[in-house]
Order: structure tokens, then sequence, then C-alpha cells
């Protein structure tokens, strides 16, 4: 599961369960302050000790998707290389959003680290 | 919060596309930017940066589209997309789509204004308050169960009913004379009870209305005008209120004006609204019927409980008073609307019908030719489909081209169906206007707009699942493959040959239904009425009370009147009655017979006082005995001349002549029975005959006769001349009228409503007709063109142009029989609904039905014989090689 996020890139359509995780990633991510797509990307590689890598071609459309639905919104800002990039803010519904799905992920990592240690 | 969010988010992204899209490249370029700057820090040379970049960022064009499907944007591209396809797709066939689309407007455009006119008969509510407590209360007997009620009655009810809030009157004669500097004239208008508008619940305008006890004698005349009177005659001055007009001779101060949109039906010219008096003669006479009612029911009162207490109110009077109230025991109620619309509503509903008949057919016609249309499209379909369109995709295109046909269709409908029920209020008549206020400024409203978009959006649903059903029942391929025909075809033919004959069965009964119609105008047209209608005129006199009072005073007046009139140039002879004949079922008496006990049936039959050239005026038949002499004065013995209708009844198997009756109200006075005239048609033309007595004028004078004038030729200044003869004797006697006699019979309701539903019905089964045949020739000249190698073998074994012919046509005319079979048996069922309307018809005229087949065969062999032309004209050696 994990995995097939990191390989995305392979993957035109990653599925559902997957297309979760990364838009809770991403709704982490930007929780703490504004960010664009690059650095988002950059920010979680980093954070998840160079394991995970996502690909453009799965992280703009996720964006472009949690910003319809109201949980991020996008502003233009100057980026810290001296140039317009478009930064996107975690919004309250977003926020709400962002809690319950990381609590549902930690009940089912959980449950899931419980299985694979025990059986 | 969130929401308005979305959906600010969501119409940028619809109409800032330019914006929207350049901020994606921009964003992407960034990121790409990024991972080069990146791959350079870590130190590989910037062509492999580069390169390593672009590997990761390479499908870029479908990460946008992944993109604007994220926000999105697709479906709504999609939809732009195939509206310009299915427009595109329209004008490519002209002849296709301005068949279906007019094929559909003709349809749509009937519905819609018929459905105008239904809207406005039967579904708008009347202007007045809580309408659905209204009802029109009659005195019922047998045989007359709508009778009219004398005053006396109504005072009674008004005291003893439980059951209404109110409970209010107008009188049945319609005019008053209003007398000016200048001379008098006849104004339109009636007289009500005190509270006649608070029971409809109307409040005037301007100043006041009735207060109760205004309608007692010894309170001061008022007059409320109507608000078109008030303008036409007035000149919509303020200063009205207070003024003093002279009506009938007296002074009369007008109090009130009503609202604009007040409308009273029965009265829907009356200009001048006064109050009833209780001070003639007619109104202390019980016997005396000259009354409708009009009531409100108390709350939670239904109709039903309402008509058992007035029955004992009628019953309580009938014990009360026996002489006058005999065979009156029970009341009659009628919710308002449907005594006021009464006459309209099965016409209506006839025509809704017929209207719903042709839009159906239209329908059909426009599926038939989208079956043929996606037939020839099937190649087309294939090969979208095997380069990727999916199913749904089609489908999705399919369901726009449908919609947009149908959106095209119920435009251009609504603009004929306003136009149409312009040009239909436009044909009627002013004076049958006023009988139906409800139509007037009549137009295209909200409803029927909502109600013609609703039948396009259902067709345009059926539209689209022809085509769909087509493309997904036989496997797509299929389309791709040289003159491939197969099971589905001939399942899809022998589907577009059912709705044919569905079109053809539709039509006939259309036809059939106009035929029918068409032949009652005609009966009742040529009904027999008793005297020669064509070259004799009509005029209404009328005067103020106090110059003609004596009954010598009004036998000597009428009298120069006809002496004067009679001495014009062309006029054959001059005749005066109380009311002309055709329509006037007005004017009753009842009357005993001397030496015999009282009748078991109702004694009430239609008076008449007539001058003694009357009947030789009209024209009218003598049956047995004599006309009234010229000089048949109350110095003479009383005598009386009655209709057959009467002889009949009244005297079953004994001669009436030389037997003495005597008016209930005057038993002194007996008169004998000198003469007996075949009918002449008093009352509606459609009704039998009543019973007529007919009574000298000179014995017993009318006031306000009627003259009648039958004159050597037609003559168009008529009118003027009669006017011109009487204002010598007095120029304030008012005339009105004028019409011929024929005029009279042809403009009368029951003839009105006639043809105008025949015309209607007509113009109906006239386009049903033409859209049958024009299906039917669709469908023949598709098979043709499918059979054409089969046609092509045939004649190539030797089969002879005549059994191609015969093919064709046989094929023609199965389809035909079928739907005339169906036709007999649908028109059966619609002339059922018809009946009430028909009249001097069966419902199965075999006359009506054999024509109609007649036309039909002669109409589908002409439609036919053009493929079976084309078919037996095939050469078979080409129809084989295109094989």
């Amino acid at each position: 599961m994990l995995l097939s996020v990191t390989e995305v890139r392979q993957l035109s359509k990653p599925t559902e369960l997957v297309q979760g995780t990364l838009d809770l990633l991403i709704l982490k991510t930007i929780a703490l302050e504004p960010m664009h797509g690059w650095a988002i990307a950059q920010r979680i590689h980093q954070i998840s000790g160079d394991v995970l890598q996502v690909g453009q071609g799965a992280l703009y459309p996720a964006l472009h998707k949690l910003e319809q639905n109201g949980w991020i919104r996008s502003e233009w800002s100057i980026s810290e290389n001296n140039r317009r990039a478009k930064y996107y803010t975690l919004t309250r519904a977003g926020r709400k959003v962002m809690e319950q799905e990381a609590a549902q992920w930690e009940r089912l990592s959980a449950a899931i680290s419980l299985i694979v240690r025990t059986a | 919060m969130r929401f308005i969010a979305v959906l600010r988010h969501r119409l940028r992204s619809l109409f800032f596309r330019g914006k929207v899209e350049r901020e994606l490249d921009e964003e992407l370029q960034y990121h790409l930017d990024r991972e080069i700057q990146q791959a350079a820090a870590a130190g590989a040379a910037p062509e492999d940066a580069r390169y390593a970049a672009l590997q990761s960022i390479k499908d870029i064009e479908q990460r946008k589209e992944e993109c604007r499907d994220a926000r999105g944007l697709n479906p709504i591209d999609n939809i732009a997309q195939d509206l310009r396809y299915a427009v595109r797709q329209l004008r490519k066939n002209p002849i296709f789509a301005c068949t279906a689309i007019l094929v559909l407007a003709l349809g749509i455009s009937a519905a819609a204004t018929i459905f105008g006119f239904v809207e406005a008969a039967l579904i708008t509510p009347l202007p007045y308050w809580d309408q659905s407590r209204l009802v029109a209360v009659f005195e019922s007997s047998p045989g007359y169960p709508r009778g009219w009620l004398s005053y006396q009655d109504f005072a009674d009810w008004q005291r003893l009913n439980k059951v209404f809030g109110s409970i209010d009157a107008y009188a049945l004669n319609g005019s008053f004379t209003l007398s000016t500097s200048s001379g008098a004239q006849q104004v339109p208008g009636t007289r009500v009870s005190a509270g006649f508008f608070r029971t409809l619940g109307v409040k005037p305008v301007l100043g006041r209305d009735f207060r109760p006890g205004e309608d007692s004698p010894a309170a001061a005349r008022t007059v409320v005008l109507s608000y078109a009177g008030w303008q036409k005659r007035f000149g919509g001055k303020r200063d009205i209120l207070g003024r003093s007009l002279t009506l009938n001779g007296y002074p009369t101060i007008v109090i009130g004006v009503l609202p604009k949109r007040f409308q009273f039906a029965p009265y829907g010219g009356a200009e001048f609204w006064a109050t009833l008096r209780r001070t003639d003669a007619c109104e202390q006479d019980r016997g005396c019927h000259n009354l409708i009612t009009i009531a409100r029911m108390k709350d939670g009162i239904s109709i039903e409980t309402a008509s058992a207490d007035m029955r004992s109110v009628a019953q309580q009077l009938q014990r009360q008073y026996p002489e006058t109230n005999r065979d009156s025991g029970a009341a009659n109620l009628v919710p308002l609307r449907d005594f006021i619309v009464g006459d309209v509503r099965p016409i209506l509903l006839v025509l809704l019908s017929g209207a719903g008949a042709l839009l159906l057919i239209a329908c059909l016609n426009v599926t038939a030719l989208l079956l043929a249309r996606s037939h020839k499209r099937r190649r087309e379909i294939a090969v979208r489909g095997a380069i990727g369109a999916s199913l749904s995709r089609l489908f999705h295109q399919f369901a726009i081209e449908a919609f947009a046909l149908a959106a095209a269709g119920c435009i251009l409908g609504l603009l004929f169906g306003e136009w149409g029920i312009r040009l239909l209020t436009g044909l009627v008549p002013a004076g049958k206007m006023e009988s139906m206020p409800y139509l007037r400024g009549l137009g295209l409203s909200p409803i029927t707009i909502v109600f013609a978009c609703c039948i396009s959006l259902l067709a345009s649903v059926v539209f689209a699942i022809i085509p769909i059903a087509r493309t997904s029942m036989a496997p797509m391929l299929d389309g791709l493959k040289e003159g491939a025909r197969g099971m589905a075809g001939t399942t899809w033919r022998r589907f577009g040959s059912s709705l044919v004959v569905v079109e053809i069965a539709l039509a006939m009964v259309l036809m059939v239904s106009g035929g029918l119609l068409g032949r009652s105008l005609y009966q009742l047209l040529h009904v027999d009425v008793g005297f020669r209608p064509d070259q004799l005129a009509y005029f209404q006199t009328s005067w103020a009370p106090g110059k003609y009072e004596t009954d010598q005073q009004m036998i000597v007046l009428e009298r120069r009147i006809t002496e004067d009139v009679g001495r014009l140039s062309g006029i054959v002879s001059v005749g005066a009655t109380t009311a002309p004949p055709v329509d006037s079922a007005w004017g009753t008496a009842s009357f005993h017979i001397v030496g015999k006990a009282h009748h078991k049936t109702n004694n009430e039959v239609i008076n008449r006082q007539v001058s003694a050239g009357y009947f030789r005026t009209l024209q009218a038949r003598l049956w047995k005995g004599r006309y009234f002499g010229p000089r048949e004065d109350a110095s003479k013995p009383l005598v009386a001349i009655v209709n057959r209708t009467l002889a009949k009844r009244y005297f079953p198997g004994e001669d009436p002549i030389g037997q003495q009756i005597y008016y209930d109200w005057a038993p002194s006075s007996p008169m004998e029975i000198i003469g007996i005239i075949e009918d002449v048609k008093e009352g509606s033309l459609e009704g039998a005959n009543w019973p007529a007595l007919y009574v000298p004028n000179d014995q017993r004078p009318v006031a306000w006769p009627a003259i009648l004038v039958r004159t050597s030729s037609e003559h168009a200044s008529l009118f003027s001349q009669v006017l011109a003869a009487i204002h010598r004797i007095d120029p304030f006697i008012t005339v009105s009228g004028g019409e011929t006699m024929s005029e009279r019979i042809d403009q009368s309701p029951s003839a009105y409503f006639r043809r105008s539903a025949a015309w209607m019905v007509g113009v109906f089964a006239a386009a049903a007709l033409l859209l049958g045949v024009v299906g039917l020739y669709g469908v023949v000249a598709y098979s043709v063109s499918q059979r054409t190698q089969e046609i092509g073998v045939r004649m190539a074994m030797g089969a002879q142009r005549s059994t191609v012919y015969r093919l064709i046509l046989g094929e023609a005319g199965r389809l035909t029989a079928i739907g005339v079979i169906l036709g007999l048996t649908g028109s059966l069922a619609a002339t059922t609904m018809l009946r009430s309307i028909l009249f001097g018809v069966r419902f199965w005229d075999p006359v009506t039905v054999i024509g109609v087949v007649v036309v039909l065969g002669l109409s589908t062999v002409f439609a036919t014989f053009i493929p079976a032309r084309r078919a037996a004209s095939i050469n078979p050696v080409e129809a084989l090689r295109a094989e």
C-alpha cells in the first residue's frame, strides 16, 4: 500500500485507497504552513525518511481535487527562490477532514501492524 | 462557508478558463524548473538534469487533463461539444431537421393553444373570493332541472336556509333604458339583490357596494357600473360617484365602479348593475320565475348537505303554496364554476383530446424519422465506437441531439401557440366573448409554457431512447459491414411500421370525430325551426316606464309600429311578439284546461303575445284551425293558438280546437283555442320543442315587443330605416338587433360551439392525415430502399412490374388496413366521449365512417404510389450488381 504511493509515477490513476492516503499526506503536510506543490512533494519525501516519493502525476490532480472539495485553497505568492508559485493552505473544513482521516489511519495501521506482528 | 468557496471555485473554473489554464501551465512549469534545479544541484550535467526532470513529468498533457478532470470541467465541455455537434448534425441534414422540428412544433403548438383555453376556462380560478364555496341554486321540477326562482320564493329561501352564509339573486332581463337629453338608448345591465357582490367576494374599485336593504322598494335607486362601462360611457372620470342617471325612467345614483378584472359570464357585457326592487308585478307573483340564485355555502357544509337542506325548504314552500309551487319540491345546487363554464367544458375537453392525439402523432412521426436516420447513421456510429467512443459517451450524445431537436420544436411550437391563441380569440365574435369573459386578453401563460416544456422534455426522452436502444441492441461493429441487414434491421422496420399504423389509427379517430361534429353542425343548422329564417330580421324595442302603461296605449303603439315599418319599401310583412324565436326559452306561464283536473305533469309553457300578422310574417305552418284576425281585440271573445307539442301533451287523443283554457293567475278569463301551429323553435336549436301558447297582442298586449320584419330581398340599410320609422313615432323608444333569423340561428350558442369544435377538430384531423400519410410514405420508401436487391432478384426471376406494384402497394395497404381497424375501435371510444355534443347523428354514423375510410384510403394510395413506382422501375441488373 505504502509502496504504491511511491510508485504512483507508474500509475496514471492511483487506486482509491492510495488516493485517500495521499490526500491525508498532503493535508497533514500543509497543516503547518502554506506550501506550493513542489515543496509538498519534497517535504513528504524528507519527513518519510526518503521512503515516500510523490510524483507530480499524482500530486497535482490530488491538489486540484482537494481544492475542488473546498478542503484547501490556493493563492499565488513569491517562493523562496523569488518566483511566483501557487501556495496551498488548509481550510477549516480541510482541517476537520484531516483529523478524521488521521484518526482513521491510526486505527487502520494499528490494526494492520497487529496482524503483521502476531500472525 | 465551504459551499460558497466550492461554488466560487467551480464558477471560476467555468468562466475564466484561459486564466485557469495559464495558471495550471505555470504551476507545472514551476515544478519542472525546481526538479531541474535540484538535479543540477545534486551535481548532474544540466542536459541530464533536464532530461531526468522531463522524464519525470513526461505525460504532462495527460497530467493537465487529469487536473481538469479533478476540477470537474470535462462533463460541461462534453455537453458543449455534443451540443455543437448536434447542431452541426442537424444542419447537415436540413430537410430532416426542418421536417422533424416543424412536425414537433405543429403538435406542440396545437396542444399549447388548446391548453391555453383549457387553463383559462377550467383551471384559472374565477375572480371571486374562495370560489369553491360558491354555488348556483335552482328550483328543480320534473323536466326542468335548472328552473329559475320567483322573487317570493327567493326571499323565503334566503330566510329559511341554514346552510348558506349568504344567498343572492340576479334577474334575467339584460338591459336598461338610459335616457339622456338627446334621447334614449338601451344599455346592457341587470338587477341584483343587495348582497350579490359581497356573496361573490368582489369589492368595488371606486365607491361602494349596495348596502343591505338597498334593494327594498323604499330605498333610493342606486347603480354600480362595470369598469368597462365606466370607461366607455363616462370616460373613467372619478366624479361619476354620486351622479344621477335616468335608468328606465327613474333617477338613479351611481355609487360605485367594479374592478377591471371582475367578470360575470352569465352577463359578461353588463355595464349597469342596479338592485331588485320587489315592486313590479312579476316580483310580487310567486309563480313568476325570473331570478337565478347564487349562494356561498357556510364553511364545513358540503354541497350534498346544502342540497338536502334546500330540498326541505322547497318542500315546505310546496306545502305552504300548493297553487304556485306544485312540482317544485326540490332544489338543484351546481358549483358556480360548472354553471359558468358548463357549455364550454365538454367542447374544450374534446379539443384537448384532439390536440393530444395530434401531438402524439407528431411525436410518433418524429420518432419514425429518427429511426430511419439512426439506421443511416449506423456506419458513423460504428466508426466512432471503433476509434474509442464509449457507449455512455455515444448515449450522451444521442440524448443531447434529441434534446436539441425537442427544444427547437418547443420554442417554435410556443411561438405558433401564441399566434394560435391570438388568432382563435380574435375569431370569437364580440357578443360571444361577452359570455366567455374568462377568455379575454388570453395569451401564453406561464403554466402553458411549463406544460409545453414538460411535453418537449418527455418527447426528447423518447427521441433519445430510440437510437440508444438501437445502438445497444445490435452489435455496433455490424454497422461497419457493407450492406448488412440481418435481424436487427427487420425488427426496427417492423417497429417503424407499427408507429405508422398507430398514426393512421389516430388520424382516423380525429377524422371521424371531425366528420361527426361537422355533420352535427349541418344537422343543427338544418333543424326544422317551423318558419322561414332567411330574409326575416328582428328588432328588439324598449322604452322607459311611464308613457305606455295601459293596455290601450301598448296596443296602439304596437299597431303603429307594425303599420309604419310595414310601409317601408322592400318590406313584405311585419309582426310583433314577446321574444323572437330560437334561444328564447324564457317568458313562461302556467295554465289550466277548463273542466279538467290539474294535469299531473308540469303545466308551465312558453307564453307569447303576438300581433295578428306574426305567424304570416314567420311563414309558420298552420296545422289546424285558424290564425288570429286583424281586429281580434278585447271586444271579441278571448282566443289562443297552441303549438303541436302542447296539443299532443295536454290534449292526448282529443281535438284541442274549441277547448277553453285559462292562465293560473286569471281563472276568470278563459280563452278558446282557435288554432294549432306546427312547432316554432322557441328554445335552443338542439333541445326538444317546448309546448307553447300564443295569445293575440290586441287582447293581452306586451311591453317591449320584438318586431319581426320579412323583406323581399337582403336589405343592407334595413336597420337605419326601421330605427328612423320607430323614432318618428317616439324618439325615446330604443331599438336594438337587426340581425336576420338566419344569422341568429347561425350564431346561436349551440351552433357556434359546434362550429368552433368542428373547425378545430377538422384542422387537427387534416394535420393528422397529412402526418400519417407522410409517415406511411417514409416507411414504405425506406422499405423499398431496403428491398432493392430483393426486388431486383424477383424481377430477374421474371416478376412483372405489376407484381412489384402489388408487392409494395400491398404492404402499404396492409398497414393502412390495420390502422383503419384500430382507428374504428378508437373512434367508437372517442365518439362516446363526443356524445354530449353530437346532434342529429348517431355516433356510429355510416356516412361519416365510410367517407373517412375512402379519404384515408385514397391518400395512402397516393402516398405509396411514388415509392411503388420507384420499386417497379428498378433495373434488376443494377440492383444485383450493387450487392
